[in-house]
């Protein structure tokens, strides 16, 4: 079910490199405001709301929901694996805060409001978090 | 600010013009620009010389698999003008629509009489050198931008993003293939009369449930197909509109909004876009109403985005979009909302929202032929995938 191509791996910036390497402590790393508590995700460096330079990684439970997905069937580039789930994990942290990511099941199982948990894959200098489901929370 | 000194009050389209369509096409980009620009000056009964305005969405780009492969600079040296006024849109801008917003208010504020606005798309030909060329990977080694928080989990295709709206939308509304398929065999109904579109055969809705998966629920008749070609069109000051060639077409309203996916940022719960910004914009700036509305050209660069559009200008409540195409009714010619009568980019090719503008103005113009909306007096046109931008086109 993971796709054999390569990875194409992101570039760490200042702002994404928490989000890209908290795997390396197991631990999903979202940006977070220190002064109001939102959470922002892709990174930036302003909190949105207070406008301040106060965003700073936070660990979150890693759990989430998928929100939507899409199997893939279309071989993009060779050498991919084509059959993969793409999604937008809703993580409960937040109100449509989404993390994007494959879903480490069989397509066929996936369903939007699916419970999932965070796992990470480890490339270069990269600990991409990937989902898998979360059969604790299955009720 | 009174609605009559708003910039789009001040201004009319007064020529179209649109090259060939190829896939590929056996003239340069440059040329296809070319065929476009004189056609659209020569419709409005203009002489090139009098064009003082140039520009395009969205400037030239070397790479980008013929996203945008002509400039401004090299048009106005072919055309051997020199006007006093360019200024290309950018991508970070309202959508494809951008140039049309900057040459509106480039006439408005005095800058210039007549703007030739292009748009030129040269995907076909990249593609046969790299059919990567189109996708999302690019060519550099790490992904940066909004990007990479895609294309690390081989989401390499704006088919991949595209596909959670259509399910996130199937999911919330209750509806699935048997409703979306029907955008593609409206347009391709429509596109039987329209010979520059690449794709005429008539679809039923079995032929779109055959057709192969792309990304769940997208299958390959729900996006729209790379192309060469070239659309062009000129904004003049009302004033100097009125003896041209055509009866002007004023643009009652515009909105635009941007929204924050070329970042990666979604909001919302997947069956909305940013564009509703743009609806609500739109609608205040004039007093007519969406029953108002003769047809209406709508962004499909995939089927999912006419739902969407449909609903972020207030055409359809949310949720009704699916159930409003479908079955082909109420959006074929002599329905009520007769719907992307070129064929759209799903069935005459990826014009790149411009197509859409193109067949506004056709439609009003009343040369539509075998697909011309009876009476066709308003036409509403929406582009746009990640920045946003709608005009309400009307007969002067
Ligand atoms: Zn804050």
């Amino acid at each position: 079910m993971t796709p054999e191509a390569e990875r194409k791996l992101p570039a760490l910036t200042p702002e994404t490199e928490a989000f890209w390497t908290g795997g390396s402590e197991g631990k999903l790393l979202i940006q977070r405001c220190t002064q109001c508590g939102r959470y922002q995700h892709p990174p930036l460096p302003l909190c949105p709301a207070c406008r301040t330079e106060t965003m700073a990684p936070a660990p979150v439970s890693g759990k989430g929901r998928v929100k939507t997905f899409t199997v893939n069937h279309q071989r993009w580039l060779a050498g991919l694996d084509p059959t993969f789930v793409f999604a937008a994990v809703e993580l409960p942290e937040q109100a449509e805060l989404y993390v994007f990511s494959n879903i480490l099941a069989p397509p066929e199982a996936v369903r939007s409001g699916m419970p999932v948990k965070v796992c990470f894959e480890h490339r270069e200098d990269v600990w991409l978090p990937l989902f898998q489901p979360d059969d604790a929370d299955a009720g | 600010m009174p609605a009559d000194s708003y910039p789009e009050r001040q201004v009319r389209i007064t020529g179209i013009g649109q090259s060939k369509v190829g896939r590929p096409s056996d003239r340069s980009a440059l040329q296809l620009t070319l065929d476009a620009c004189l056609e659209a000056v020569a419709d409005a009964g203009l002489s090139v010389d009098e064009i003082d305005g140039l520009t395009n969405h969205f400037g030239k780009v070397a790479e980008g698999g013929g996203i945008s492969p002509v400039g401004t600079i090299e048009t106005m040296l072919a055309l051997g003008i020199r006007p006093v006024w360019t200024n290309p849109s950018t991508a970070e801008g309202p959508g494809h629509m951008g140039a049309i917003f900057q040459a509106i208010m480039a006439v408005a504020t005095g800058l210039c009489r007549h703007v030739l606005v292009f748009r030129t798309v040269g995907q076909a030909t990249s593609r046969l050198a790299s059919r990567e060329s189109t996708l999302l990977t690019g060519s550099r080694a790490r992904v940066d931008g909004g990007n990479a928080f895609f294309v690390p989990f081989h989401a390499h295709s704006p088919a991949n993003m595209w596909a959670l709206y259509a399910q996130a939308y199937f999911d919330r509304y209750g509806v699935g293939p048997e409703q979306l398929g029907w955008v593609a065999v409206n347009g391709r109904r429509m596109a039987a009369h329209n010979a520059n579109a690449i794709y005429r055969e008539p679809i039923t809705i079995d032929d779109y449930l055959a057709s192969r998966m792309i990304s769940t629920p997208l299958r390959l008749l729900d996006c729209d197909s790379h192309i060469d070609g070239s659309t062009a069109l000129v904004i003049s000051h009302r004033d100097a509109a009125k003896d041209l060639r055509n009866p002007p077409i004023a643009i009652e309203a515009m909105g635009m909004s941007v929204g924050g996916l070329a970042e990666g940022l979604h909001e919302g719960d997947f069956t909305a876009i940013a564009a509703t910004r743009a609806g609500e914009m739109l609608w205040k700036r004039t007093d007519l109403k969406p029953g108002d509305v003769d047809c209406a050209q709508i962004y499909d660069g995939f089927s999912i985005h006419v739902w969407l559009w449909l609903e972020a200008v207030g055409l359809c409540a949310p949720g009704e979009a699916a159930r409003f195409i479908e079955g082909g009714t109420r959006t074929a010619l002599d329905g009520e909302l007769p719907l992307n009568t070129s064929g759209g980019q799903l069935s005459a090719g990826r014009f790149h929202g411009y197509g859409h503008t193109h067949e506004g103005c056709l439609q009003l113009w009343g040369r539509g032929g075998g697909r011309q909306v009876k009476d066709a007096r308003t036409c509403i046109v929406a582009n746009g995938g990640y920045g946003y931008g709608a005009m309400l086109l009307r007969r002067d």
